[in-house]
């Protein structure tokens, strides 16, 4: 119960933080409120199954597509629930033909899956519309902007942690640990694991529809950025993926720490992201909450 | 009406026969010795049977649905059970956990309150009740073994598979373990255990099967069985039908 409030104490925060900062800075915010919200929508599904997906950009760039492509026809809020609808219908469909597969097969389709959808629209704009850019022009303002994100980060966050006292969540643990054991336990696999990947994968879709506003002119190339998927991954690997503020924890020092690095160092900055990627892998595979936690018992024993 | 009947169930694997044409019954609340030498389809017939494995043929009627070839899932919700020879356990989670998860995706389905209930029952008959919030990765082998029959038992199954759960249990672990499975196969659960120890098969079950290259061999009271030409033949290693 104290913690509910705080984190709703949290919230309305920064819900009112716009009121004080820079549109700079509020630019900022947006983008660390998407990688929180990418980072633990992501860890909905795979922090506890451990199914490692790289399919993140897949869903955030057909977010943001679905806006270029609709925003002018359909009044807001139609487009979201489209934006909604189409990543739920794609993950169903890549569920069903992925969830079978496991460990390294399933990371390769899921990065493929994305280079997929990507040359698909390419071809399809191309071909059929003729025309390669869009521009997305919606009378939304910044804080707007912030506010549905923040909102999104709220919906992941809150979801999972019910996730983790349902059925559900216990499932998808055991998944994780041991999916023969799981089966043998009652636990239909494929229909759970297809559950809790379109949930995830539904609000990733949001988050890149939500936003696309920011930048006014989208093209397949700049919304299917393979990066967006890595650094999601080891934003959540960073701080837990299998803890409820894990994500979190994770994602706002790496958006930062990018944010100045490819400001900084546009050129080399990639590089830093790969180091960062073996670094989590190897020095922290729990993540810094776990890596907290074993801290706090090391230390915890010798008081008295 | 039988609770068990396995009707020429076979498995093969590549050329291997692994399972035979298998075919026997068992009555609800009975006990059944499996044996048989290294590699003649004992582990194998478990898995037919819990679905682990679909049969390449043969049918697995229990309480009267053939669920041979089902989904795993689907049979351990009908009320099958198992243990692994090979022990797993769910390391990331509590002993808790482990076993509340049959209690609440099994045979019963329970939640909340009854499916803890239900949860600590089987730790408390296994001897784990007082480490339920313990991480079972942390856990030796014995208790590993523990807690895997716990979970087992917190499905409430009808049918209750053990694979060589008693190996390597020390001499006083081995009689608990003995008394324990007496007292279940008392409470009316039906069991089968595939079995290396002939101490425990003979304290504990009335009858026995004996598999040799897939194939049943014997099947009937377990002194006599034992004593049959062909089960002796079959353990020294030079079995007729080989
Ligand atoms: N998945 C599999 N793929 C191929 N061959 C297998 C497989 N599982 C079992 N076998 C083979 O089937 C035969 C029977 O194996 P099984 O494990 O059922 O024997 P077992 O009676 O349980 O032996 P043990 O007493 O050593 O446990 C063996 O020859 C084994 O190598
Ligand atoms: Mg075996």
């Amino acid at each position: 119960m104290i913690r509910l409030a705080i984190a709703l104490a949290a919230l309305a925060a920064l819900a009112v933080v716009p009121m004080f900062v820079s549109e700079y800075e509020l630019g900022l915010m947006i983008g660390m409120a998407s990688y929180v919200a990418l980072a633990s929508a992501w860890a909905l599904f795979s922090g506890h199954t451990r199914y490692i997906s790289l399919a993140t950009v897949a869903f955030y760039g057909t977010g943001a597509y679905t806006v270029a492509v609709l925003n002018e026809t359909l009044p807001y809020p139609v487009v979201i629930l489209c934006a909604g609808l189409i990543g739920a219908a794609m993950a169903l469909l890549v569920g069903l033909s992925t969830l079978r597969l496991s460990g390294i097969y399933f990371v390769i389709f899921t990065f493929g899956l994305a280079e997929l959808v990507r040359q698909l629209i390419t071809w399809y704009e191309v071909t059929v519309t003729g025309t390669l850019g869009r521009y997305i022009f919606l009378d939304l303002t910044a804080r707007d902007i912030y506010w549905q994100m923040l909102a999104l980060v709220a919906i992941a966050i809150g979801l999972t942690a019910w996730i983790n006292r349902s059925r559900l969540g216990l499932a998808l643990r055991a998944i994780g640990d041991d999916e023969v054991v799981a089966a043998h336990s009652g636990i239909h696999l494929a229909r759970t694991k297809l559950f809790a990947f379109t949930i995830s994968a539904t609000l990733i879709t949001l988050v890149g529809a939500v936003a696309s506003p920011r930048w006014v002119y989208v093209e397949p190339l700049i919304v299917f950025n393979p990066t967006v998927s890595f650094l999601t991954v080891i934003m959540a690997l960073l701080g837990g993926a299998n803890r409820l503020w894990g994500p979190l924890v994770g994602a706002i020092p790496l958006f930062l720490l990018f944010e100045w690095l490819s400001v900084n160092f546009p050129d080399t900055y990639p590089i830093f992201l790969g180091l960062m990627f073996i670094a989590v892998v190897f020095v922290l595979p729990n993540g810094l909450l776990a890596g907290f936690d074993d801290l706090r018992a090391r230390f915890g024993r010798t008081r008295p | 009406m039988s609770l068990l009947h396995v009707d020429k169930a076979a498995r093969n694997f590549g050329g291997l026969k692994a399972v035979d044409q298998v075919s026997f019954e068992m009555e609800s609340g009975t006990i059944m010795g499996l044996l048989g030498p290294n590699g003649s389809g004992k582990t194998t017939l478990l898995n037919l049977i819990s679905g682990f494995l679909a049969p390449s043929s043969g049918r697995i009627v229990f309480n009267g649905q053939n669920l041979a070839g089902a989904r795993v899932d689907k049979i351990a919700r009908a009320g099958i059970a198992r243990t692994f020879q090979l022990v797993r356990i769910l390391p990331s989670l509590t002993l808790l956990e482990n076993v509340m998860l049959p209690a609440v995706f099994g045979h019963r389905a329970h939640w909340g309150k009854e499916a803890d209930r239900v949860a600590r029952e089987a730790l408390e008959k296994t001897g784990l009740g007082d480490r339920a919030g313990a991480h079972a990765g942390d856990l030796n082998y014995i208790d590993q073994k523990r807690l895997e029959l716990a979970r087992a038992l917190a499905a409430e199954p009808e049918l209750l598979l053990l694979d060589e759960w008693l190996a390597g249990l020390n001499p006083t672990e081995l009689q608990e373990g003995i008394r324990l499975i007496s007292s279940l196969s008392g409470s009316g659960i039906t069991i089968i255990m595939v079995e290396h120890i002939m101490e425990a098969v003979r304290a504990l079950c009335p009858r026995c099967a004996v598999m040799n290259a897939g194939k049943l061999i014997a099947d009937g009271e377990t002194s006599q069985v034992l004593s049959d030409p062909s089960v002796i033949a079959a353990y020294l290693g030079d079995a007729e039908d080989a």
